[in-house]
């Protein structure tokens, strides 16, 4: 017990002695700080984007909601169905009803060029038909600027991801489809969700402008419970009148971002790595020179009797110290740069732009916090034994 | 050069510390040529595109088919020199991972407006005699093994929701190191007679590729395109290669300003580090500094000492660094598939090249500055 | 031998030199109204209590500093009014200097340090590399030509910085205590070598010592005490 004391008092005065030596070297030690809050900087940056994507599209889909598409399809944009199949799906078991009806939405997908107002470039943007249901069956639609459209009329509410993004996309603008202009009557928001990059119009209204006949591209509903999904697919799949594809919210649009996450995270993992890897070496650096300015302090200590250990212990505190203080500082600055910052990106899989802001998650700070302990460890270890290696009596002639 | 010995055993005197600084810029290098051919594959193509070449598609949005009837129509506008089709075929091999475009187009007509695709005669001929032929670029063929005589099975969930055969007549390379070889091309006749036999969507096509006889008139020549158009059920709109792929690439986002905030972040980070390394190696020797000042040497010979020393290490380090980037690069997309066009451009090599010496010179220039600021006799005293 | 004729055959003429340091608002006076003149050929030893500014002077008349006040004549050369590109090429063509602690450069080679000075002028490596040679020879290390610096004992290095200060056939050789550091036998040696480098070869030599009998060596003994010169130590 006293010899763990004693053990315990010796790091505490050789790391002290670093400590206090840190003004006179700290043109290297800003140096390794900046470098690791840098590596930390982008890691959290580039895979905050990945999470933002994710958390949009995980915001858009509750477990007791479900999207039937065409068997075969894997987005709504090569889906389809006639009215009848529609009717199918809405009365099958498991869909919750008010009193308007089944809570299920038969809706249209189609794209539109709008110009981004960043670039002033083209950009396909999602305009959706959708049936009175639709705003059952999502969680969360909330009207924040102006009026629902009529149903019937040629009016359209956007929301508020494209009406940040793209050009003429507010209350009082009009969107051009095909030589005819359309208000823009209202703006919504969805919780984050992907809805919040759409533009949507009734369906028929959408079905008439499109010669689409009476058809659909898919069907949204809302189940009685999560539990009901499993009754609801069954009906679907074995009904020999239909071949569909029935799939809860949430695993549709885990399915529809999942290319682009993997992109995202693949490179920012690699250029993090890559990165890390520079930090490592200018914490070596650094740490060896914290060695050399104190070879011979250390020596002295040594020569009084303090052991190896206690020398490497107390070099591994620094470098920590120092390898935390740089992850702090650069997890702290990604999240003033990037959380929350709007952006919009391409979707491959519904071939049109989602809106999203970055998102600086508590697990992506922690991952940062953890690459830089690691930088630390690497870091200070090597430059820690080479010290408790040195040979005393070499130790003190220096200087 | 006979003060290069001085400058390399200046550099060799911590070996430790040399190394170390050296690797921290080299790894720097591999991350500015990794991040520069992902910068490449994302929006390298506006460079490549044809200055001749304008895109005619649907005006409410791509996705929306044109009638084929408007390829002589659009070849009638004065300027227009050939126009051809391509359609968006969607199709999927085996697995929606392994994405790569299709489109069914008319090989003859199509092969011209394309000169950038290299395709042996032979393999031109065999084309035009199959009907259900295909040809397809030397990416995608390396990718999957393909060989010429292969069957290509491929499943369409957009046409005719079925399994298309194709039969590989031919494999195309590309004229530039940036053509995207990573396409398939069928022929046009063969998709229209089986959408004929459903009688779906025949006589549609996605988009029109015109080329125009004389460049400095696009912008009169896609004016013209559009107005023979207008106030019909398809209205088109036009516009010239280079902005059509340069929409295309701000849709997925403003990558060059994403790559160039990390790459400032990096660099920072290197200039920091080195930076401080070089300014504790001059404050180590600042009597051996005094001493060459005392034998003779000029205010301008010690700044050049320092400089050449800190710029050999980043030209170094960057060098080393740039050629480890390019062996890397040079064995492929690392995202399987999503991007096609993934090289190192010899620009950006260049251009990594110069901003090695560039970091050299900055961060060589505060502790050069020191040491020529330093009185001889100062110095002297400090030994 | 009149006044004007010494003044001509004078290599070093030092006239009227105040020398003053500012340390923060202090001032320090090391040198006032000092005069000095060294004849060609002369071997001059100068000796002082630590701190008198011996290095100093010594400095002033190698060109590394300037007289807050006189002037300071070598050769046909005023010092005092040169740039500092001027001196630098001024130092590099007349002046070898010898330094206590020797002030080898780790990096190179005993060899590579001799011709450290030679990098300076327009000779070719072949000219250069003969010139090392024989100034190593002069030395009597020819032998450790390729040896690193800290592979050499003190007293050889002192004889490599001696290389070094007169491979470019200076007029004047400069030495701040270049003994201090030395056993007696190794200290024998360099005194040795300056005396034979002045003899034989005619080298005024300047040299800065503490060391009575290092001083004996050579042809003329001045003392530097607060400030002033003298012929004879003071009590
Ligand atoms: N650059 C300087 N700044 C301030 N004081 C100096 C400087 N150089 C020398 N001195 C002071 O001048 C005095 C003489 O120094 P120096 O010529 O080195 O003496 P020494 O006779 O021992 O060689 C000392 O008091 C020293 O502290
Ligand atoms: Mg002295």
């Amino acid at each position: 017990m006293a010899g763990l004391l004693n053990w315990f008092s010796q790091v505490g005065a050789i790391a002290k002695f670093g400590l206090m030596s840190i003004p006179q070297r700290r043109g290297a030690v800003s140096a390794t700080i900046i470098g690791i809050a840098g590596v930390v900087l982008v890691l959290v940056g580039v895979l905050s984007i990945a999470a933002g994507f994710r958390r949009t599209m995980l915001a858009s889909g509750s477990p007791d909601a479900a999207i039937v598409l065409r068997s075969g399809a894997d987005s709504e944009m090569v889906s389809g169905f006639g009215r009848n199949e529609a009717r199918l799906i809405a009365d099958a078991p498991g869909v919750a009803r008010n009193a308007a009806g089944p809570l299920a939405s038969a809706e249209l997908f189609v794209i539109i060029n709008l110009p981004k107002r960043s670039t002033h470039t083209d950009a396909n943007v999602p305009l959706r038909g959708v049936e009175a249901a639709a705003l059952a069956v999502r969680d969360h639609l909330t009207l924040t600027a102006g009026r629902m459209f009529a149903w019937g009329r040629n009016e359209v509410v956007v929301g508020a991801g494209a009406a940040r993004e793209f050009a003429g996309l507010e209350v009082g603008g009009t969107i051009k489809v095909g030589r005819e202009s359309w208000p823009v009557v209202g703006v919504f928001t969805a919780n984050g969700g992907v809805a919040e990059s759409e533009i949507w119009t009734d369906a028929r209204v959408l079905q008439d402008a499109y010669h689409r006949g009476d058809s659909f591209q898919s069907v949204y509903a809302r189940l009685n419970s999560a539990a009901a999904f499993a009754q609801f697919k069954d009906a679907l799949t074995s009904n020999p009148q239909l071949s569909v594809k029935v799939l809860r919210q949430s695993e549709h649009y885990a399915e529809q971002s999942e290319a682009i996450t993997r992109l995202i995270t693949t490179l920012g993992f690699l250029i993090a790595f890559l990165m890390a890897i520079g930090a490592v070496f200018g914490a070596l650096n650094t740490m060896y020179s914290a060695v050399a300015v104190r070879t011979r302090e250390i020596g002295t200590l040594r020569a009084l009797g303090f052991g190896n250990g206690a020398v490497i212990a107390a070099l591994m505190i620094e470098s920590l110290l120092l390898a935390l203080l740089g992850g702090t500082v650069g997890g702290g600055l990604a999240y003033l740069a990037f959380n929350n910052l709007h952006a919009a990106t391409m979707n491959w899989q519904s071939f049109s732009q989602v809106a999203f802001a970055f998102a600086v998650t508590p697990q992506l700070l922690l991952q940062g916090v953890v690459w830089a302990t690691l930088i630390g460890l690497i870091g200070g270890l090597l430059p820690a034994i080479r010290a408790a290696r040195l040979p005393i009596a070499a130790a003190l002639r220096e200087y | 050069m006979r003060f290069l010995h001085l400058i390399w055993g200046n550099l060799t005197r911590k070996k430790l510390r040399t190394a170390l600084t050296l690797l921290t810029v080299l790894v720097a290098f591999v991350l500015f040529g990794f991040l520069s051919a992902i910068r490449q594959a994302l929006v390298g193509g506006v460079e490549l595109a044809g200055a001749d070449r304008l895109i005619v598609r649907h005006k409410v949005s791509i996705i929306q088919l044109l009638p084929v009837a408007y390829q002589a129509r659009m070849e009638r506008i004065p300027g227009v020199a050939a126009a051809v089709h391509q359609t968006w075929f969607g199709g999927i091999y085996q697995d929606p991972k392994n994405f790569f475009m299709q489109s069914p187009v008319v090989p003859a007509e199509f092969m011209a407006m394309y000169p950038e695709f290299i395709l042996p005669p032979e393999q031109m001929r065999a084309w035009l005699a199959t009907r259900t032929g295909a040809i397809v670029g030397r990416k995608t063929a390396e990718r999957f093994h393909w060989k010429i005589g292969d069957r290509i099975p491929i499943m369409s969930p957009i046409w005719m929701r079925k399994t298309w055969e194709f039969d590989l007549v031919g494999i195309f390379d590309g004229r530039d190191k940036g053509t995207d070889t990573t396409a398939l091309y069928f022929r046009y006749d063969y998709f229209d007679e089986v959408r004929q036999t459903q009688n779906w969507g025949q006589g549609l096509v996605g988009w029109y590729t015109i080329r125009v006889k004389d460049p400095a008139q696009a912008a009169d020549t896609a004016r013209r395109v559009d107005e023979e158009f207008a106030n019909s059920p398809a209205e088109t709109k036009t516009e010239p290669e280079g902005a059509f792929v340069q929409a295309w690439a701000n849709q997925v986002g403003n990558i060059t300003l994403i790559v160039a905030g990390i790459l400032g972040a990096v660099f920072f980070t290197i200039l920091l580090v080195t930076g401080s390394t070089m300014s504790q190696a001059v404050r180590e020797r600042i009597g051996e500094l005094g001493v060459l000042k005392a034998i003779g040497f000029t205010n301008g010979q010690v700044l050049g000492l320092v400089l050449a020393e800190s710029c050999l290490l980043t030209v170094l380090g960057g060098g080393l660094g740039l050629g480890l980037a390019w062996l890397i690069i040079a064995r492929g997309d690392p995202t399987g598939g999503l991007l096609p066009m993934f090289f190192l451009p010899g620009r950006d090599l260049l251009l990594g090249f110069g901003l090695s010496l560039a970091l050299g010179l900055v961060t060589g220039l505060l502790p050069a500055r020191q040491a020529t600021r330093l009185r001889v006799a100062d110095a002297l005293r400090r030994l | 031998m009149s006044e004007n004729t010494a003044g001509q055959s004078a290599l070093v003429r030092v006239e009227g030199v105040e020398k003053v340091f500012h340390r923060g608002a202090e001032d320090i006076h090391v040198l006032s109204q000092l005069n000095l003149e060294v004849p060609a050929g002369q071997f001059l030893a100068l000796m002082g209590p630590s701190g008198s500014g011996k290095s100093t002077l010594l400095n002033l008349i190698g060109g590394l500093d300037r007289p807050t006040q006189g002037t300071v004549h070598v050769g046909g050369d005023r010092l005092d009014t040169l740039s500092d590109r001027a001196l630098a090429a001024w130092r590099a063509r007349h002046v070898g200097f010898v330094f206590q602690l020797y002030n080898l450069i780790p990096v190179l080679t005993a060899e590579r340090n001799v011709e450290l000075p030679l990098l300076l002028t327009p000779l070719s490596p072949a000219e250069r590399r003969k010139h090392v040679a024989t100034a190593l020879a002069v030395v009597g290390l020819s032998h450790r030509a390729k040896h690193y610096p800290r592979t050499l004992s003190g007293g050889e290095q002192q004889r490599v910085g001696i290389a070094r200060g007169i491979v470019t056939d200076p007029t004047l050789l400069l030495c701040d205590e270049p003994t201090g550091d030395l056993d007696r036998k190794a200290g024998d040696e360099v005194l040795n070598l300056l005396q034979a480098l002045n003899r034989e070869q005619g080298k005024t030599i300047v040299m800065v010592t503490h060391d009575p009998h290092a001083s004996a060596r050579a042809a003329r003994t001045v003392y530097l005490n607060k400030g002033r010169l003298t012929n004879e130590p003071e009590q």
